[in-house]
């Protein structure tokens, strides 16, 4: 994984809670094998009519935000189904951090896998960026400083430690994990014993 | 200390802690499906990696496989492409596959439990949300990314934090027509789609223990539509009598030993949940879904909500979206709804129980001329057992379509899918925007409440359904 970078971009604001992860990328293209080229697919519904014309008045459609790195949204973003297909879409966009006041679990989770920052912020502070998506104008993400840089202000976020390492380092977690080979080979011991039935069933 | 049936299996699992309560977390199943593991297999042959533990791990294709005849094999290149990947997959770690024309075949979250592969007490995951499904038998149980599946297959662990307990007393009991389906519309309805956020939800309470584990599945299997990643139902006689003889159900001295410890997997009296609520068996009506997120719920007798009532802003948005995209107008009557198509099916919805309560409504009636109406069995045996008992043929004469099972017009990967605007009651579990096709409508109902809409070719009350 790619070790997270300071980012500064124009944010693109979606206007609208509950945004789901069929709605990010839907099942049509969850038939690939492959984990990149699904940027073009990104909120496909939303962003192109039935013929696959792209529709105009989408954001994410129109220049500076064709290019942006930075998504703002509403509250439980990413809800529902648990397809990291819908990171992989917004990596491939270029989407790089989101910011919204809540995540659903899962794509919270899929986000540090993939190297996106998934940024939480109260309501208030994405109503104040949204005015910087309207003027066009660029805000500033610093990790490791766990701060967002607006027009003179500075807008702290929190973020487990671990998973901010995890970002800054670009770790691979099953590396990290098959390091602790010893305790796994030691926790199988032990329920072979007490739970026999678990991994041999006879 | 007083402990949660959460807090037990949790206990029961943690392979290594760190200070900072990140835990690497031991899986003991891992279930696998064609959409969301090659990446996984992909990653792992590039980085040399093994299977630490392929016994652990039981995959099927159901995601993309087509519900008609499947003799000629599969006809779309990219869905036959991912279910060959799959099995090349498994074949090349050892993993056991169902594969498309195995009896066994179906939807993952209904094999598991269907075969034993799912137990009491166990940590089990899958690229999948509804994983959520096997909670019901007092598993903790959770849906994960595609590195995850990685990670498991790797490791056979996660890397986890701990969520919070949260108890759901459903007390008293259901009035006639009221289903497990009801039950938990009626929770997502009350608590909102992220009011599960964070949290473990265990279902408690008289009307949970007189459900069947089947019907406790179809509670769990919705926990996360409430942004629970995991719902938990206390094992109990109904839950160690199914496991009975299942094919990988614990054998011999191995049974009487896991039973034992299956008896160990409750609340204790006076452990702490850090959130708890209570709803009233006898204020649950019908539901339906009328909006576009599975908390738009609203009792079959009432009336589309009007967004102007609404004080917040972004939900009031939402709303004016949600009716725009289902082409309702505020305060019309649900049961004046029309309806074009039926999906009865699905890993909420497409057990045996779910096919008998709906041929029962349906014996001897025909569906009415305006709808297209069809029957997705769950697994291959649920399929098989329902001809036993010749449900088939209530459905055919009644004008229903039976098919080959499969998740299907669930979540519209394969063939079957609403066109735009077409309008479906649905015993699936989400009412997404576009998920059962472009510009398709869904309810979300259950399974008798789709029966009666078939024969009404509206949404209607399966009270009024003799």
């Amino acid at each position: 994984m790619e070790k997270f970078k300071n980012i500064k971009s124009i944010p693109a604001y979606l206007a609208l809670m509950n945004i789901d992860t069929d709605m990010i990328i839907p099942k049509q293209f969850l038939k690939t094998i492959k984990r990149t080229g699904l940027g073009k697919s990104l909120f496909y519904e939303m962003r192109y009519d039935e013929n696959g014309k792209k529709i105009k008045e989408f954001i994410l459609n129109n220049e500076p935000y064709s290019s942006s790195k930075i998504l703002l949204t509403g509250k439980n973003f990413g809800c529902g189904s648990s397809r990291e297909h819908a990171p992989w879409a917004l990596l491939d966009f270029g989407i790089k951090c989101v910011i919204s006041p809540s995540y659903a679990d899962i794509f919270y989770n899929n986000c540090f896998n993939n190297g996106i920052l998934p940024i939480i912020i109260d309501e208030k502070i994405i109503q104040e960026l949204q005015e910087y998506c309207k003027r066009k104008e660029i805000i500033e993400i610093n990790l490791n400083k766990q701060s967002i840089l607006y027009g003179n202000k500075v807008i702290k976020f929190n973020l487990d430690p671990a998973k901010k390492k995890r970002l800054l380092e670009g770790l691979d977690d099953i590396g990290i994990s098959l390091e602790k080979n010893t305790s796994i080979d030691e926790y199988e011991k032990k329920i072979t014993i007490n739970k026999p039935w678990i991994i041999k069933n006879d | 200390m007083s402990k949660t049936l959460y807090d037990k299996i949790w206990d029961d699992h943690l392979v290594h802690q760190q200070p900072d309560g990140t835990t690497l977390l031991y899986v003991d199943r891992h279930l696998i499906h064609e959409v969301t593991s090659p990446q996984a297999f992909e990653s792992l042959k590039m980085n040399k990696r093994k299977v630490r533990r392929p016994e652990l791990a039981l995959a099927v294709p159901d995601h993309n496989v087509p519900t008609t005849d499947r003799s000629k094999g599969i006809t779309d290149k990219e869905s036959k492409l991912q279910v060959d990947t799959l099995r090349d997959n498994c074949k090349e770690f050892g993993i056991q596959l169902f594969d498309v024309n195995d009896k066994r075949q179906g939807i993952v979250h209904i094999i598991g439990p269907e075969q034993g592969f799912t137990q009491p007490g166990t940590v089990i995951v899958c690229g999948d949300s509804h994983t959520a499904t096997h909670g019901a038998f007092g598993s903790l149980a959770f849906g994960i990314g595609t590195s995850e599946v990685e990670h498991v297959l790797a490791t056979q662990t996660l890397i986890q934090k701990k969520s919070k307990n949260f108890r759901i007393n459903v007390n008293g009991s259901l009035p006639a027509g009221v289903t497990a389906k009801d039950v938990i519309l009626k929770i997502i309805g009350t608590i909102g789609t992220a009011g599960g956020t964070g949290y473990v939800i265990e279902f408690s309470g008289e009307v949970i223990r007189k459900l069947s584990v089947e019907q406790r599945m179809t509670v769990c299997n919705m926990t996360i539509e409430a942004g629970a990643r995991a719902g938990l139902i206390a094992p109990d006689e109904k839950t160690f009598e199914y496991f009975k003889n299942r094919p990988m159900s614990p054998k011999k001295n191995n049974w009487e030993k896991a039973l034992t410890y299956w008896k160990t997997l409750y609340s204790d009296d006076g452990s702490r949940f850090d959130k708890e609520i209570n709803i009233e068996g006898k204020d649950i009506e019908p539901l339906v879904t009328w909006g576009t997120s599975p908390q738009d719920v609203s009792p079959i007798t009432g009336r589309v909500p009007d967004p102007e009532l609404e004080t917040d802003k972004e939900r009031k948005t939402a709303m004016y979206r949600s009716l725009k995209y289902m082409g309702l107008k505020p305060n019309m009557k649900i049961s004046d709804i029309k309806i074009d198509t039926i999906f009865i099916g699905s890993c909420t919805n497409g057990r045996i129980e779910d096919l008998r309560v709906a041929a029962e409504l349906l014996k001897g009636k025909k569906i009415s001329k305006y709808v297209t109406a069809m029957v997705v069995p769950g697994s291959g045996l649920v399929k098989k057992q329902a001809e036993n008992e010749g449900l088939d043929k209530i459905f055919i004469e009644a004008g229903f379509q039976w098919r080959e099972p499969g998740c299907s017009m669930c979540l519209a990967m394969n063939d079957d899918k609403l066109k735009s605007k077409e309008r479906c009651a649905s015993t699936s579990n989400r009412n997404f925007e576009g998920r059962q096709g472009r510009g398709g409508r869904t309810h979300l109902v259950s399974p008798g409440m789709a029966v009666a809409a078939a024969i009404q070719g509206r949404l209607s009350d399966v009270r009024e359904i003799n």
